[in-house]
């Protein structure tokens, strides 16, 4: 492998890592006022008194975790520190539980249902583009260019509303949130994987039919043009039966292309899957990112969006380093 | 002679276009015979691919083809379903493609692409001959054996079209078919790729036919060459014959307008322009450039017709001299 | 090959070059002209009083008088949806605009002087663009205290300038080496000049494609944002009726009249500019086939 590739992709994953944590430390300083003594003052104002112990703690713990009567570097190195040692502080509304247990109890949650539903959306999207960029596909099949084209300018969230209203309030088959069914407790067998999988249908299936649209529309422009190409036509003098030219000569060639826009739109998917948790109530780190900003959680907030950043960048990484490995085409563009 | 192995009759295929039918084959009739190797010159647009590519049925997009009858060895290949034709291609009939360059697929080793050939066909051999089968054929065309496991993007342009050529040749087929095949490749590459074929196709002893521009490499390679004009064959005699002594007015300004080295002779080319195919002449097609021609030129086509022994040409000029009328 | 040229003139051109109107964009530009229309023009016909809060009772389905209904707070709902539609463009419109300005200053910069400059904006954008935008929003959003319509495009368009620095550096990279950019370097034109004359006129067509999904991908972002209730809060906008009907348990109270319409004009906003950018996109590589 190319060795001035790998280390530059490499400084622009570690440079991703420093601006996250650099915007998280200097943002809250840049801006005038200070939203935490705020947000603590309003808590003790409004707190009866079993709070107040808990409350100065925290205090305590946000002065060390801000460290603000040290100079600013010291306080920056400081943060670094805590943070390489995944510490980002406690939650401010779930005093004395640590972000990091609360982003680490929501995590998995995020992993299942957005890993799950954008796999299955690019997957069927893909196959779908592929269709319909084949010349002997029937021509009704044609008629859903449109439908795709409205169904990938849909947002996520948008048709999770949607989906409520049709099956959860006007057909009641569906429960309308959570990940399980409230106040059940989780064992590891069939039914509660059924009551999982009957809960993260709905917010599943947005993701799902609200991608396949924009995968469809970008899998059919990449067959389009591999359709065209020259290995295509000796394929066919060749004999070869459609479907192993589909499958072989089109659809891999136009796949792993694709794979590049699902790295690039990688940020999208995760965008909009934070949003589709939020309307469903999903205990992922999406609704904990909504609670956190309800509740001016602050320290939850900028553990969330650092993990956010920090995973999406770590997974366009081994990406960006694996992709030439499965495309023998790839030309190394370090210009 | 010895029976034919592939008899084009009366071919005429249009393309549907926007503009109109562009009328690209009119009648294009001939005969291949076992192991010989038949060139198709004319100048651009003239047809020759098309007829190439009818015979493999590979036509695309708006080609029609409107008559005529294509017979491999007694099988006629325009009747036949679009699976049966997909079970003769590149068993019965093959081709090597002109842009060597793109016609293998990149994310597919050269093995890979070879075994799908024996595959699609129902003949792939043991695991364990097959190998040494796909070893065989490169070193045939003159390729180590250990470009099986490469990429198309590790192969030059040369060995990209020696793997195109084993791949043509691969399950033997009575008919090759090569476009162009070497216009992409630089001169020197050119030769060496071109002798190969003619190697492996005379130890196999199929048929080719030869498309192209390049007179220099017919007179080297083919036995008998086809002079195609506006989407009809215009003459057809062996190379000696089209070089010594060409009959049809256009094949003799074509020999004309090659340059010679010796002479240093600047190359004319062929004077006028080339003839709508949307709206032809009438008559002979090449009567408005034709500074031979005469009344019936502009009234009727000129079949083509045996003046000499193996020596066919569409002409009004050749009239007197009919033996028979179809070609041989 | 002096031989081949012997046989190479060409048949007369048989396929004539038929003008064709370019659907897409005309259908995207309508669409988007009739939402500025509803928004802007249906503006200045309603009574502004009938958007405040207790306007009328809370909760009412549609009617012939109210034809989208009220929301929990006594708005109508119709007159709400009429002043947040054209707030939503125009944070759209400002973020696309400061966007692609700055994204075409640094892919310009980029791309023609190349060198150290080029790394440095190369890298800083690869950086950013590996970045889920709405995180680092979330960030900057949680800590402005009072958003408003222009604050909100601002902090949209902090992070729009990423993909068309991309795209415009991609193609001022291929600009540069054409024929008429390289004679007029060689005819001493200076650097600045010759990409104000020469490179950016040829970009046009790509700034325009840029600019359109860039204003579809601020939208996308700011409604995301106010969905969170990042949004402006004392003004309407598309987002944060999302909001509050969520924030009001409209969606699981069978409120439909209340979301359904937002939802409606948000979805006409990005099927007009993904039509508007389609169409952009065929123009350009029309453009491309001709000069060929
Ligand atoms: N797909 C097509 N659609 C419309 N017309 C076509 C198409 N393909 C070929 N033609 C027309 O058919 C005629 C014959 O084309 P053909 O490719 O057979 O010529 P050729 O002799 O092979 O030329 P060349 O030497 O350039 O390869 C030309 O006039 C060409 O314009
Ligand atoms: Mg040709």
């Amino acid at each position: 492998m190319n060795l001035q590739y790998v280390i530059r992709r490499t400084g622009v994953f570690i440079l991703v890592v420093v601006l996250a944590v650099t915007v998280n430390f200097m943002i809250p300083r840049l801006i005038p006022g200070d939203p935490i003594e705020e947000k603590l003052s309003q808590l003790t104002a409004t707190s009866s008194g079993n709070l107040v112990t808990g409350i100065e703690e925290m205090a305590a713990a946000y002065r060390t975790q801000f460290g603000l009567d040290r100079p600013l570097v010291e306080q920056y190195v400081n943060y670094w520190r805590d943070i390489l040692r995944l510490d980002f502080g406690y939650s401010l509304s779930n005093y004395p539980e640590t972000v990091s247990n609360s982003i680490s109890a929501a995590l998995p949650w995020t992993v299942f249902l957005v890993g799950t539903s954008t796999l299955i959306s690019f997957v069927i999207g893909s196959l779908l583009g592929g269709l319909l960029a084949w010349p002997r596909i029937p021509r009704v099949l044609r008629g859903l260019i449109p439908v795709l084209m409205v169904i990938s300018a849909v947002p996520y969230f948008l048709l999770g509303i949607i989906l409520i209203y049709l099956f959860v309030i006007v057909n009641r088959i569906f429960p309308a949130g959570g990940a399980y069914t409230f106040g059940s407790t989780l064992h590891w067998d069939l039914e509660s994987l059924g009551d999982i999988l009957h809960h993260a249908f709905l917010p599943g299936m947005s993701i799902v039919v609200a991608g396949i649209g924009a995968w469809a529309l970008n899998m059919r422009g990449m067959m389009i043009s591999v359709l065209g190409e020259d290995f295509i036509t000796l394929a066919k003098a060749k004999g070869l039966r459609e479907k192993r030219i589909f499958l072989w000569y089109g659809l891999r060639n136009g796949l792993l292309p694709q794979l590049t826009t699902l790295a690039l739109t990688l940020g999208y998917v995760v965008s909009g899957s934070i949003l589709v948790e939020v309307i469903f109530s999903y205990p992922g780190i999406g609704y904990k990112l909504y609670q956190a900003i309800q509740t001016k959680d602050f320290f939850v907030v900028q553990g969330i969006v650092l993990v956010l950043i920090v995973s999406i960048g770590f997974a366009l990484y081994v990406l960006d380093l694996v992709y030439p490995l499965i495309d023998p085409r790839i030309q190394y563009d370090v210009r | 002679m010895n029976a034919p192995v592939l008899q084009v009759d009366s071919l005429h295929i249009h393309y549907q276009t926007l503009a109109g039918m562009v009328k690209a084959v009119n009648g294009v009739s001939f005969n291949l015979y076992k192991g010989e190797r038949l060139g198709l010159v004319g100048e651009s647009g003239s047809g020759k691919s098309t007829t190439a590519l009818a015979i493999i049925r590979m036509l695309e997009g708006p080609a029609r083809i409107i008559d005529g009858a294509i017979n491999l060895s007694g099988t006629n290949l325009l009747a036949l379903s679009d699976d049966e034709m997909r079970a003769v291609r590149f068993d019965r009939v093959s081709m090597v493609p002109q842009g060597a360059m793109n016609s293998l697929n990149p994310v597919m080793r050269i093995r890979e692409q070879i075994r799908d050939i024996y595959e699609a066909h129902g003949k792939l051999p043991k695991r364990s001959e097959l190998d040494g089968k796909i070893a065989h054929l490169l070193t045939r065309v003159g390729l180590k054996p250990e470009v099986a496991g490469m990429f198309p993007h590790e192969l030059s342009g040369g060995m990209k079209q020696r793997v195109c050529i084993a791949m043509a040749i691969a399950l033997q087929p009575q008919v090759i078919l090569a476009d162009e095949p070497t216009s992409a490749l630089d001169v020197v590459v050119q030769r060496q790729v071109m002798e190969t074929l003619g190697n492996v196709q005379q130890e196999l002893g199929a048929a080719v036919i030869l498309v192209g521009h390049d007179m220099g490499l017919m007179a080297q390679f083919v036995d008998r060459i086809g002079v195609m004009y506006a989407g009809r064959l215009v003459e057809l005699a062996s190379v000696e014959q089209i070089f010594k002594a060409p009959q049809h007015p256009y094949t003799q300004q074509l020999i004309g307008s090659i340059p010679n080295l010796e002479q240093k002779k600047l190359f004319k080319g062929i004077p006028g322009t080339a003839p709508s195919l949307l709206d032809p002449p009438s008559g002979c097609p090449f009567h408005p450039r034709c500074s031979e021609a005469f009344e019936p030129c502009t009234l009727d086509v000129p079949p083509l017709r045996e003046t000499a022994p193996s020596c066919w040409v569409a002409c009004h000029l050749y009239e007197k001299v009919v033996s028979h009328d179809h070609p041989a | 090959m002096a031989t081949a040229q012997a046989l190479t003139q060409p048949v007369t051109e048989t396929r004539p070059r038929r003008r064709r109107i370019n659907w897409l964009l005309v259908s995207g530009l309508i669409i988007m002209l009739a939402l500025i229309l509803f928004g802007v023009g249906g503006g200045m016909i309603i009574d502004k009083s009938y958007a405040q809060v207790g306007a009328f009772l809370p909760r009412m389905a549609p009617d012939a008088e109210r034809l989208l209904g009220t929301d929990s707070q006594g708005r109508d709902v119709l007159s709400v949806l009429i002043l947040s539609t054209p707030n939503t463009l125009l944070i759209g419109l400002i973020a696309g605009t400061v966007g692609v300005g700055v994204g075409v200053v640094l892919g310009l910069l980029s791309g023609f002087f190349g060198g150290i400059i080029d790394g440095v904006i190369r890298t800083v954008t690869d950086v950013f663009v590996t970045i889920p935008g709405i995180a680092l929003l979330v960030v900057i959003a949680t800590n402005v205290r009072s958003i408003n319509v222009a604050i909100m495009a601002l902090i949209v368009a902090s992070l729009a300038w990423r993909f068309p620095a991309r795209a415009i550096r991609a193609q001022t990279l291929s600009l540069r080496e054409r024929g008429y950019v390289q004679i007029a370097r060689l005819n001493g034109v200076g650097g600045l000049e010759l990409v104000i004359k020469e490179v950016l006129p040829n970009l046009l067509p790509y700034i325009a494609a840029s600019f359109v999904s860039t204003v579809s991908q601020s939208i996308l972002a700011t409604i995301g944002l106010e969905a969170l209730g990042l949004g402006p809060q004392n003004e309407y906008t598309l987002g944060m009726m999302i909001y509050w009907a969520q924030f009001y348990g409209a969606i699981l109270r069978g409120f439909w009249w209340w979301w359904m319409p937002p939802i409606v004009i948000i979805v006409l906003i990005f099927v007009g500019l993904l039509l508007t950018s389609s169409g952009l996109d065929d123009l350009v590589n029309t453009r491309l086939r001709r000069s060929v």
